[in-house]
């Protein structure tokens, strides 16, 4: 008889998450369903750009710190994922690091933007290669493989060894845009694709040069942030358009935000966020862009 | 207790239909084992059909060329004329499952015999709880180390820039270390007893022993676990993508960066999105990873069928 009964209770424990999982399918189903707004019950899911994770993540506590009842759950997995949650509309907010226009297969015109930030990207370089600035030129020629020693630019007599980020990701994209004008990279020493581990490889590996948000050029980083002819790769440089590599950081919901995720977008662009959590995640605040640019990469004063 | 029942006539031990709680034990416990096959069975076939569906997905609707998949070595799908050659991954899963295979085999071989023939007791009693633990490992500290500690070390050895076929071929053969090792002890220790008497019987000695009668004997259970660790290897991507490089050219030597099915898949896999052919393209490579298991599996199957112990 004892056996039985535990058989009874695997068989209830089995019940139990096969409904369970049911009633989380359910649920989700509902909320995808219910964009009438009456349903805007203080739960939202936001899915997307892991590189927005941490910055969506913070401000979340904080709104959630101030409405106890409002539940938000920021989600990383990447901005394709979050573009084409949000458009399913399995999520309320998709974050993206590129605009909806640049991916494919996203029905760009159904989804509002929202940029909540823009991240500054530069070149970065192994301490030891002795540049701290280089030509737009030279930069081309050092991505495409036309140059294979530092020397050819004065610097240290090392093999180039490039640390490049996969095909589909966002932080290669505006790169490849802004710093390369189109040329595409050569294969290089390794493809990697998160930041941490791009500054860990650039940081230990001889001659490496990679691509890193400003937030990794920090005093302790162990990286060399290039200058771009010049103009330094600093917040301010971004702001009034000096810099050229700098991209959006886009929260996108399905048509106009309603209830909760309306409520949440503004409280990411009051000035309580804008001016203290982001500059703090090492972000440059929206609001204080004197350039705008398009979807085209067209940039115009605002 | 079974002589008891062994005598009792054949009536007797029949549950009758009187006997009803019995009968619905009976019919309970039939059910509920049924019921976990049928599942297991359902979510095998719902995820070949898945993957299968959705893998074939960029030949027939987004025109993606089969021969092209298979042949070309240029892989680029976010180029403005994209790419779609999958041979680098293709290669390179073979390369470091193949070459992690050749240093894991006589490892794991040599382990074996080791802990059933030339010190079943003490030897067992290290090794069997070494190898326990390196199973229980995750595959992301695997890969931390190889990061950590390998990539810097063959960079300041053996040159280039320690990303390369050669450091993952390093940190999968260690990963399938004791897949290989336990079932090959397995296989050792269950040879027949007279085996090994009749071989010290005729005067041979106990390397002859080991190496021409029961290394031949034990040799179709012996490949099956070399099989089953490159299984493993072929299907691990998490401690591949930290050491290998993921660089799409082909390599060409073994110090050279490369990249396998499964880490291209894991890097993509987030910043595409689903239904586009740059997505769908990476289930194409899952599709493949499938069949390779198939594969796998259908060897398995041969190799235990000449099993002769």
């Amino acid at each position: 008889m004892k056996k039985m009964k535990s058989v009874y209770l695997l068989a209830v424990m089995a019940l139990i998450l096969v409904v369970a999982t049911a009633c989380g399918n359910n649920n989700k189903d509902n909320s995808a369903n219910g964009g009438g707004g009456k349903k805007a019950s203080g739960s939202i899911v936001v899915s997307g750009s892991s590189a927005m994770q941490p910055l969506v993540a913070a401000a979340a506590e904080q709104f959630k710190e101030k409405n106890p009842d409002a539940d938000i759950q920021v989600q990383a997995g990447g901005s394709g994922t979050g573009l084409s949650q949000v458009s399913e509309g399995a999520v309320k907010i998709g974050n993206s690091d590129v605009f909806a226009e640049e991916k494919e297969g996203i029905p760009a015109d159904k989804l509002k933007d929202h940029q909540i930030a823009v991240v500054g990207m530069s070149a970065a370089v192994n301490p030891e290669v002795g540049l701290k600035d280089i030509s737009k030129k030279d930069l081309i020629k050092v991505f495409t493989g036309e140059i294979k020693n530092w020397k050819e630019l004065g610097g240290k007599d090392q093999k180039i060894a490039l640390i490049n980020r996969p095909d589909s990701s966002g932080t290669r994209a505006t790169f490849v845009k802004y710093a390369l004008d189109g040329k595409e990279p050569v294969e290089g020493a390794a493809t990697e694709d998160s930041s941490n581990t791009v500054q860990k490889l650039i940081k230990e590996t001889p001659g490496a040069i990679g691509y890193l948000a400003f937030s990794y050029f920090t005093d302790k980083s162990g990286v060399t942030p290039l200058s771009i002819d010049g103009v330094k790769p600093t917040d301010e440089n971004v702001q009034k358009g000096k810099f050229p590599i700098w991209a959006y950081e886009h929260s996108y919901t399905k048509g106009e935000p309603k209830g909760l995720e309306k409520q949440f977008l503004d409280y990411m662009m009051s000035n309580d966020i804008q001016n203290n959590l982001v500059p703090e995640q090492g972000y440059i605040p929206a609001s204080k862009m004197e350039v705008k640019r398009d979807a085209e990469g067209k940039v115009t004063k605002k | 207790m079974d002589n008891k029942t062994m005598t009792m006539a054949a009536s007797q031990r029949l549950l009758k239909k009187s006997n009803k709680s019995a009968l619905q034990k009976e019919k309970r416990g039939k059910y509920l084992v049924l019921a976990s096959a049928l599942l297991i069975i359902s979510a095998t076939i719902a995820i070949t059909i898945f993957l299968g569906s959705k893998g074939l997905q960029a030949f027939i609707s987004n025109g993606v060329s089969i021969y092209e998949f298979l042949t070309s070595t240029k892989w680029n799908p976010t180029a403005e004329n994209p790419l779609y050659g999958a041979v680098p991954f293709i290669l390179g899963s073979f390369a470091v499952t193949i070459l992690s295979a050749l240093i894991a085999a006589p490892l794991g071989i040599g382990g074996a015999i080791f802990m059933t023939e030339i010190a079943p007791s003490w030897g067992k009693k290290i090794l069997q709880p070494v190898i326990e633990l390196l199973v229980g490992i995750p595959s992301v500290v695997y890969g931390f180390i190889g990061l950590s500690v390998l990539v810097p070390f063959l960079r300041d050895t053996v040159g280039g820039q320690g990303f390369s076929l050669l450091a993952g071929m390093i940190v999968l053969s260690i990963m399938i270390l004791p897949t290989v090792t336990s079932i090959a002890t397995d296989a050792m220790s269950s040879l027949p007893k007279g085996l090994r008497e009749s071989s010290y019987a005729i005067g041979a000695t106990r390397w002859q022993t080991i190496w021409r009668v029961l290394i031949p004997a034990a040799m179709p259970t012996l490949l099956t676990a070399i099989v089953l660790g490159m299984a493993r290897a072929f299907g691990e991507a998490l401690a591949v993508q930290m050491v290998i490089g993921n660089v799409r050219s082909l390599p060409s030597a073994i110090t050279d960066p490369s990249a396998t099915l499964t880490t291209i898949i894991t890097l993509n896999m987030g910043h595409t999105t689903f239904g586009s052919v740059e997505n769908n393209v990476l289930w194409s490579l899952a599709l493949i990873l499938l069949v390779m298991s198939f594969i796998f599996i259908l060897l398995i199957r041969y190799l235990s069928s000449r099993r002769q112990f």
